[in-house]
């Protein structure tokens, strides 16, 4: 089926719709319009309003002011069901699965219908084969990986027919390959007379499938445009306000000594919901960079643990910091010989949520600045003076933007959170850093900022594990590339005799020979 | 309509503090109703139940009696609740330490050395800390539910008890009453002045509440107890263990439930009989929750509970009211405390039915 | 033995396990929910003094039984609005609950203490009851039994069967992906928490109306604790409550006949034994993580707040 012409009467529209959290205004005044049959991008950094004004959309969140059109009838939505049977269907970022049923019973939970439970199962077996998602129906999803779960929501909307489907941050959690057959399934729909609302920061990706892109900035949209006719730079400057500053690469260091050594670390999952690591082996120099890309689940939280000592190897270690064995040291005595870990999970690991940026700085750096952060030996009474002292430090040097002046964590954004966080291991100058996804949900500006801490902390002769889901960030950062997939990690390569396609290979556990 | 919440970006000081007092008169507004409903003047009650026993000087020496356990408990259940521990078996660890604190006394009456208190002391604490580390061993070990190992053994705790007062333990000379021999003179916990019910457990509990209160604050070990609290996996971070904190937590808490308990029998019946067990164990989670968890906090609220028993009995004698209203008032107590601690973290509003708030059509 | 001695052990054991099968049953509804309402014992003890008073005022027990369904379902509410829509901590406000009913149910039970109660009689299903063995053994017995049994099948059917059923594990695993459905998450907690109180407080007046027709302060005894160890034990599926139950009632009436029959060891040891059995059994199930881990509904005892 060809698709139709764009019509007179937008699909979908609102005009001046507003959101107010409290003081913030999430969505300002915001004017936005999808046609039939055509792929529409919501592009913005994070906290633009772009995860607001969807949620609007969905019915799932009510706008304090304007007003929502359905094919130009004034409408207000205000229930994702009510959404669903107007033909509204959505993907989201963070998947709305229950890990503990059955792939047909999340698609039940899904709508509203009086199919059986076998009903749904056969409808979605039909429609897993015309889209080329491929779908066991009795799985549970529990046991299922990332794209996989993908594809049950994609059927989930599928099943209702629906004529607007919005997709949020789809290829977050893809490989490269696993994109190209998204896209594929989103050309099909959109041939079909479907709109697809795409959701993205990813600028290529956008050029490709979109036709038409809204940007958005502070909540308010800031341009229309095809993005077809613009570059990625105009894009980004469009999106981001101002110029990022560029990440400078260091002249790589490699052929330092070694700081941080793993031979064939194995371990066995330690949960049913965990990941068993397998064999790896990695060798981190000073001076150098050294990415661990792949998608998350595949026993990257294990690793970083493992690093960090917050679980201990068995004995016959096989990790050595600074030349020392530390498989059975915990995670203060490996910080007392000078390494340093920066968890994925800012909230609830790197930081507790309900407490002051002074106890967040206490709870890394207790053991390691016991001297001046500690006093009567035993007794152990803190010098809060002290860890003021050093907070405001960190706070200064990551220039870290807070309301208050000793906020809880949980009151920062994201950005200055994680800025806060990397800075205060970068405070003691670390031999070794271990980083989990450094610049996760952090907007641009503060992420070039971690970027750039990073390389220069191993051009001062550092040497610095990153593990991250972003390829973008680990071409612009990585001195070496390994991939992890599967428990396992492959050799480290040269980031300059790595492509895209490669990692993207590695990364769904193609072996290194097909690989290369 | 319906009631919703909205997060409060920092959470409110003015509230942290006047949360407490905001429980207590809702209380006293549903007592008021309640003894409405129960046919007597609602006023006049509320005065007998908590403002006479303050006018009258035996009354309020009784209170203190009666808060010291309270809050001798209560403040090694902050430590438990504060590190994500859920004791509710401080019960069985009061019986246990009163148990083991009786042992000495009661195998070695006549033993006139000035050593027996200190040992008896001793050991009551260290039998509730014992008691207290096995669902802290469960839990650390096993995983076990600590909240339903700890409060099975309450009941198994009280068995015990009963078992001892009326077989091995009893008094010959007792005329069949269940009971220990009364304890010799150098056993007892002296009397804060002469003559007086309040003994010198008070001062353990104040000397209790001040440290812990110190420990909680100012050194690492209380900041490794509120991070394991609020957030284990940070804990983990930060290098501190939470099977350890589960033991540690259990044990000072049991140790201190002990001490009441054998402050209680040593300082107030002066044997070990089958009328232990009052329930201070479970009272002491009110208080401990009335006190927001902070030591100084649970001094004040110990009295507070303590007032609302002497009060009950008050009443009892006075108005014919049943002195069960007591507990009754404890529960709704709680019920309110634990409601106005949301306003602390949270706005509350109202909104009409979905859609209600909108400004523009 | 004996077969008539050993129907009656068995119908005794029937007996003892029933209120634990029904307040046990009404909780495994609450957890699948994602809530954990530890006020089980103060629901139980309030159904046992309002399913005493009701039979009292009414003459008539099924009234009392009947009342304390309602007034179990009804104190329940307190719980849930607190943990539901004030968000507060679900242990300490279960606690709470719990010792408001033992308060509560002291006083307004202070006037019974001592009154003959009106105990509920069996009943005897027609034809059925007249079979050998399995007629006094499963049809000779009193109503609230038959709905227990007939409790944990409905329960069961509606838990895996239906899609309200579903809902209801989906809001236990996530309630975030649940809300973000559209599925109504705090209702449904609501109403699964309704059901445990009426369960509870059921389980309360078979204390009050069939095993000891009479009122005394306390007299669930840690039953309504033991119910919550079997939801553990049962690791939330509805047969192994059944089972659970029984194994406990077995206990309980093997430590009464030890008692009677004059077993050389002190009363107090063997009336502990059913609250030691429930600490080995939860040691027993906690040590095998796999199947705890599985089991355990995801979202239980997490604070949910719904963003709009």
């Amino acid at each position: 089926m060809a698709p139709e012409p764009a019509q007179a009467t937008p699909l979908l529209e609102t005009r001046a719709i507003t959101k107010v959290f409290g003081e913030l205004k999430a969505n300002d005044a915001v004017d936005f319009a999808i046609q039939r049959g055509e792929i529409h991008a919501l592009l913005g950094e994070n906290g633009a309003g772009k995860s607001t004004l969807v949620k609007i959309l969905f019915g799932s969140l009510q706008p304090s002011a304007g007003q929502v059109f359905w094919n130009g009838e004034a409408i207000d939505i205000t229930s994702p069901s009510q959404a669903r049977d107007l033909g509204i269907g959505m993907v989201f970022q963070h998947f709305s699965l229950f890990e503990a049923l059955t792939v047909a019973e999340n698609i039940a939970l899904s709508f509203q219908s009086d199919l059986t439970l076998g009903e749904v199962a056969e409808r979605a077996r039909t429609l897993s084969k015309t889209y080329g998602l491929p779908l066991d129906p009795d799985a549970v999803v529990g046991d299922l990986a990332v794209g996989q779960r993908q594809r049950i929501e994609i059927i989930r909307v599928l099943m209702q027919d629906p004529q607007l489907i919005i997709l949020d941050e789809p290829t977050s959690v893809l490989t490269p390959q696993e994109a190209d057959t998204l896209f594929e399934t989103l050309f099909r729909l959109r041939d079909e007379g479907r709109s697809i609302l795409y959701i993205s920061h990813r600028l290529e990706e956008v050029q490709r499938l979109c036709t038409a892109a809204t940007i958005m900035r502070h909540g308010k949209v800031v341009d229309a445009c095809d993005p077809r006719e613009e570059t990625a730079g105009s894009l980004a400057s469009k999106m981001v306000g101002a110029d990022i500053a560029h990440v400078r690469q260091s002249v790589t260091g490699a052929g330092g000594d070694v700081l941080l050594q793993v031979s064939i670390l194995s371990q066995p999952a330690a949960t049913p919901f965990a990941v068993a690591l397998r064999d790896i082996s990695l060798e981190a120099r000073a001076g150098e960079v050294i990415a661990i890309a792949g998608i998350a689940g595949n026993g990257q939280g294990e690793f970083f643990a493992a690093l960090s000592g917050e679980t201990l190897s068995k004995p016959g270690s096989t990790i050595r910091l600074m030349g020392k064995d530390v498989g059975g040291l915990g995670i203060s005595p490996r910080r007392k010989l000078n390494a340093a870990f920066i968890p994925e999970e800012r909230l609830g690991h790197g930081a507790v949520p309900g407490l002051a940026l002074s106890d967040n700085l206490l709870l890394a750096r207790h053991a390691s600045d016991h001297k001046e952060l500690l006093s009567l030996g035993r007794l152990a009474v803190v010098a809060k003076g002290k860890v003021a002292d050093f907070a405001q430090r960190v706070v200064a040097a990551m220039d870290v933007r807070k309301s208050a002046l000793n906020p809880p964590a949980a009151a920062l954004s994201g950005g200055n959170l994680q800025k806060f966080i990397v800075g205060r291991e970068l405070d003691r100058n670390p031999k070794v850093l271990v980083v989990s996804q450094p610049t996760w949900g952090v907007d641009a500006g503060a992420a070039s900022h971690i970027r750039q801490a990073l390389l220069d902390l191993a051009a001062s002769g550092s040497a610095v594990v990153a593990i991250s889901q972003d390829l973008d960030e680990i071409f612009e950062i990585a001195d070496r590339i390994a991939v992890m997939a599967d428990g396992r990690l492959t050799a480290p390569v040269p980031s300059d005799d790595m492509t895209r396609e490669r990692i993207g290979l590695l990364m769904a556990g193609q072996s290194e020979a097909v690989a290369a | 309509m319906r009631l919703v919440l909205e997060k409060r970006a920092t959470s409110s000081t003015l509230l942290a503090l006047t949360s407490p007092f905001i429980a207590l008169a809702l209380t006293l507004v549903a007592g008021a109703i309640m003894f409405a409903i129960l046919g007597k003047p609602p006023f006049a009650s509320l005065i007998t139940y908590f403002v006479d026993p303050l006018t009258d000087p035996w009354s309020r020496e009784q209170i203190i009696v009666k808060a010291t356990p309270l809050i001798l408990i209560a403040v090694g259940l902050s430590v438990c609740f504060r590190s994500g521990n859920w004791n509710i078996g401080a019960e069985g660890q009061y019986l246990i330490g009163g148990l083991f604190g009786a042992m000495l006394p009661v195998l070695l009456h006549g033993w006139t050395s000035p050593l027996l208190l200190p040992l008896a002391l001793i050991f009551g604490m260290a039998g509730g800390a014992l008691y207290a580390f096995i669902p802290a061993v469960l839990k650390a070990r096993f995983g076990t539910n600590e909240i339903l190992s700890s409060l099975m053994l309450v009941y198994i705790a009280q068995q015990v008890v009963d078992w001892v007062v009326r077989g091995p333990w009893r008094n010959p000379q007792g005329m069949g009453f269940p009971g220990t021999k009364t304890f010799t003179d150098n056993a007892i916990l002296p009397p804060l002045w002469a003559n007086a019910d309040a003994h010198y457990g008070t001062v353990f509990a104040i000397l209790a509440a001040v440290v812990v209160w110190f420990a909680l604050g100012r050194t690492l070990k209380g900041f490794e107890i509120t991070v394991l609290g609020q957030s284990p996996k940070a804990g983990r971070f930060a290098g501190f263990s939470a099977a350890k904190m589960t033991i540690f937590a259990f044990v000072v808490s049991g140790a201190l439930a002990g001490l009441a308990g054998i402050s209680e029998v040593s300082g107030s019946v002066e044997k070990l009989d089958d009328k232990l067990s009052l329930g201070y164990g479970f009272s002491a989670i009110i208080v401990a929750f009335l006190g927001r968890l902070n030591p100084l906090g649970i001094i004040a609220a110990g009295l507070i509970l303590a007032l609302s028993f002497i009060g009950g009995e008050n009443a009892q004698i006075m108005m014919g009211v049943s002195d069960r209203a007591a507990r009754v008032f404890q529960g709704l107590l709680l019920f309110f405390v634990l409601a106005c601690d949301t306003l602390i973290h949270y706005r509350v509003g109202f909104v009409r039915a979905p859609g209600g708030l909108k400004t523009a059509a | 033995m004996d077969i008539a001695v050993l129907i009656s052990i068995i119908v005794s054991v029937a007996v003892s396990a029933t209120p634990l099968l029904l307040a046990a049953t009404g909780e495994l509804v609450v957890e699948r929910s994602g809530v954990l309402n530890l006020g089980v014992e103060g629901m139980m003890i309030m159904g046992a003094v309002a399913g005493f008073s009701v039979a009292q005022a009414t003459g008539n027990p099924y009234w009392g039984a009947l009342g304390a369904i309602v007034v179990g379902a009804l104190f329940s509410q307190l719980f849930a609005f607190l943990v539901l829509t004030l968000v507060t901590n679900q242990v300490a406000t279960g606690l709470a609950l719990t010792i408001l009913g033992l308060g509560l149910s002291g006083m307004i039970g202070e006037g019974f203490v001592g009154q003959p109660g009106i105990k509920l009689e069996k009943l005897d299903i027609p034809l059925l009851s007249d079979l050998p063995v399995v007629g006094p053994l499963l049809f000779s017995l009193d109503a609230i039994f038959y709905a227990s049994i007939a409790l944990v099948l409905a329960v069961w059917w509606f838990l895996f069967r239906t899609k309200t059923g579903l809902m209801v594990r989906g809001v236990g695993d996530s309630h975030t992906s649940a809300h973000a459905l559209g599925i109504p998450v705090i209702r449904i907690r609501y109403l699964a928490i309704a059901f445990g109180g009426a369960c509870a407080g059921l389980a309360g007046a078979h204390l009050s109306l069939v095993q000891v027709p009479q009122w005394t302060e306390g007299m669930t005894s840690g039953r309504g604790w033991i119910a919550l160890a079997l939801v553990v034990f049962a690791s939330w599926r509805p047969g192994r409550v059944l089972i659970g139950a029984y194994l406990f009632g077995a206990v309980t009436i093997a430590q009464f006949h030890a008692q009677a029959s004059g077993v050389p060891i002190p009363p107090q040891f063997l009336a502990s034994l059913p609250y030691l059995a429930t600490i080995i059994v939860l040691v027993l199930i906690a040590r095998n993580r796999r199947l705890t881990m599985i089991n355990t509904p995801a979202a239980l005892g997490q604070p949910f707040v719904p963003d709009r």
